[in-house]
């Protein structure tokens, strides 16, 4: 029979050890993940891959359009889902005090954070692609764009709560209209946590396949045409990596650390911004 | 002119000090005997209103975008509502060449890889929580909570990639035999463990699950432990608790809701997650009592076979798939919500 006490403190050691255990295979996986891209990614970036076309199996080539189709559809994306985003988060924070909208905006705008991004591909299908009867670098673009919008609106609201009202007060003391206070005086303040917001969104977008899989498609040559197929790392790291060819493997492991190391040097860069801006 | 309409709107009180001086000593004509002046909308009033509308428009496109998704998946699958009605997820037969099409399978799928990825998730998930709230130096913290939440931003095609290239091997060859050893001759869970040690199947895809969601879960734990009062904790260290039983009697009770809503969280994420089960799940429609052997998911299926889908009724019953999907995240997530939202107003009544 061990004492009371003492089983007590091991029933503690055993439980905090349990809780660094876990901690350590969450940094683990972390790191495994890393590791495995630097191991079988670095050797594939060198300069064909950013200046030559996705090749055919079997001969060399680059990921220049896969690239230069996601750098497109991802500014598209921020460019339609920016405006609505900060737009619809400034009703949220402050004309939404009363009535019904903003409380279920609110509850559908975290829902679709979380939505499958699966789904919001079979939408734009329907809505674009099937009534242009083609798939299209803008179809990518617009169902990108529904995953920035939620983001976007959520960091906007919480952030301009943050702003203290004595700043609205102030401004509307000197007659400003509400406009003039929202955008000029609320929003400016907010702006960092703003585009924190933002960055954040591309971050998210900048890996997403399964939105483009039936909307851009994919392109083996280079294409800047909005209007048509168009080809983005995502889908073509899917594809690559699905194949049998070992050629075509490299390609992919190349194409993921650049995005994995894209996506981590922007929430980064997004993260440092924001406390920068808060600590002052 | 319009200006100064416009202010006096915007000032109740009216008037400057002067005025008001003036205004004490005069004896005032009633109210109806003022005359009327109809006063129209200024300009600045009609921009005001404006701004409110336009605002209030882009709230309503989020409205728009949810029915217009739900809308069109409805629209979308009516050809196969209309041939299957309900035996649609009762059967499991997907028979592209027949057209036959049931989604028992991809539906079964999803939901035994999501339980998977909950039942490894959520112990190591707690475990961390705690550890970034009780154990943790304070200098560690920050870092530490930033690494869970580069996990968290890793795209699933790489957790996907990962999965089948490096995982999914080292799973077949050290870990899966082992399964079977132990797992496979016990009654009752014993066929849920036998089967082809070949890395891929329902079985890893719900580990890889496991690990994209745990970050998800353990950033709300986090948060939510973080608002515990202190007052609570140290009482009960101040009575000789352990970190321990502080953790488990006095911080889990506190925030219950909040941690269920953490969980409903990330089984929202591990159903709809497409990429990182589409490379090691296997693909196969056919039900399979054994966890080591291929299977799909709702949104695995409709990844690898609806741009190669031909026919009205194959395109109709893959947008039926997404459909499910979409109710059923919907309802897990609004469920999640609402608990997270309860957690939040007993904090606002605390505080």
């Amino acid at each position: 029979m061990i004492p009371l006490y003492l089983r007590r403190r091991l029933i503690n050691r055993f439980n905090m050890l349990a809780s660094l255990a876990t901690m350590a295979v969450g940094l683990g996986v972390l790191g495994w993940i890393l590791v495995t891209l630097l191991q079988k990614g670095l050797a594939g970036i060198t300069w064909p891959t950013f200046s030559q076309m996705t090749p055919p199996p079997g001969s060399p080539g680059g990921l220049l359009n896969a690239i230069a189709g996601s750098v497109m559809m991802t500014l598209g994306a921020v460019a339609i889902g920016t405006p609505v985003g900060i737009l619809a988060g400034t009703y949220l924070a402050e004309f939404g005090q009363r009535g019904w909208l903003a409380p279920v905006t609110r509850f559908i705008n975290d829902i679709l954070l979380s939505a499958p991004s699966i789904v919001i591909g079979l939408f734009v299908y329907e809505l674009m692609v099937v009534r242009m009867k083609h798939f299209s670098g803008w179809a990518g673009a617009v169902a990108l764009a529904i995953i920035v919008i939620p983001v976007v609106v959520r960091t906007t609201e919480n952030m301009l709560r943050l702003v203290p009202n004595s700043l609205r007060e102030a401004s509307a003391a000197l007659g400003a209209p509400q406009w003039k206070i929202v955008t000029f005086v609320t929003l400016k303040a907010s702006q960092a946590g703003i585009i924190t917001g933002v960055l954040l969104a591309v971050a998210r977008i900048s890996g997403e396949t399964a939105p483009l899989l039936f909307t851009a498609l994919n392109n083996q040559f280079w294409s800047v045409n909005m209007n048509s197929p168009m080809a983005n790392l995502p889908v073509a790291i899917f594809q690559m990596a699905m194949s049998p060819y070992d050629d075509w493997h490299h390609l992919a492991w190349a194409g993921a650390l650049l995005i994995t190391f894209a996506v981590l040097a922007l929430s980064i860069v997004a993260r440092s911004l924001f406390r920068q801006k808060h600590k002052l | 002119m319009a200006r100064l309409n416009y202010l006096r709107a915007r000032l109740p009180l009216g008037g400057t000090r002067s005025n008001q001086a003036t205004m004490s000593s005069v004896t005032l004509p009633k109210i109806a005997d003022r005359p009327q002046v109809r006063t129209f909308p200024t300009a600045l009033q009609i921009q005001d209103m404006l701004f409110r509308l336009a605002t209030r428009g882009f709230a309503l496109l989020v409205l728009l975008i949810l029915l217009g998704i739900v809308a069109s998946l409805v629209i979308g699958s009516l050809p196969s509502i209309h041939a299957f009605g309900w035996r649609f997820i009762t059967t499991e037969t997907w028979d592209p060449v027949d057209n036959v099409f049931g989604a028992l399978g991809p539906i079964v799928g999803t939901l035994v890889t999501s339980v998977i990825a909950l039942v490894i998730g959520i112990p190591l998930s707690f475990g961390i929580a705690i550890f970034l709230t009780e154990q943790a130096p304070r200098w560690l913290r920050r870092p530490l909570g930033i690494a869970v939440e580069l996990l968290a931003g890793i795209p699933s095609i790489i957790y996907g990639m990962w999965g089948l290239f490096v995982f999914a091997p080292v799973f077949a060859e050290k870990v899966e035999p082992k399964i079977t050893a132990w797992l496979g001759p016990l009654p009752l869970i014993g066929p849920l463990f036998n089967g082809p040690p070949i890395g891929i199947g329902v079985l890893s895809a719900g580990l890889v699950l496991a690990v994209m969601i745990i970050p998800f879960i353990a950033a709300v734990m986090r948060d939510v432990f973080e608002v515990v009062p202190p007052m609570l904790k140290e009482s009960a260290y101040g009575v000789g608790a352990t970190t321990w039983e502080v953790v488990w009697n006095v911080v889990l009770p506190y925030t219950r809701v909040g941690v269920v809503g953490g969980i409903m969280l990330g089984l929202g994420r591990a159903l709809g997650e497409t990429m990182a089960v589409t490379f090691i799940i296997g693909n196969s429609h056919d039900l399979n009592l054994s966890l080591l052997m291929p299977g799909t998911t709702i949104s695995a299926a409709l990844a690898n076979e609806f741009t190669e889908a031909e026919g009205k009724l194959y395109t109709a019953s893959l947008i039926e798939l997404g459909l499910i999907l979409f109710i059923i995240t919907f309802v897990v997530l609004a469920i999640s919500k609402l608990m997270l939202l309860q957690l939040a107003k007993k904090e606002g009544t605390k505080t």
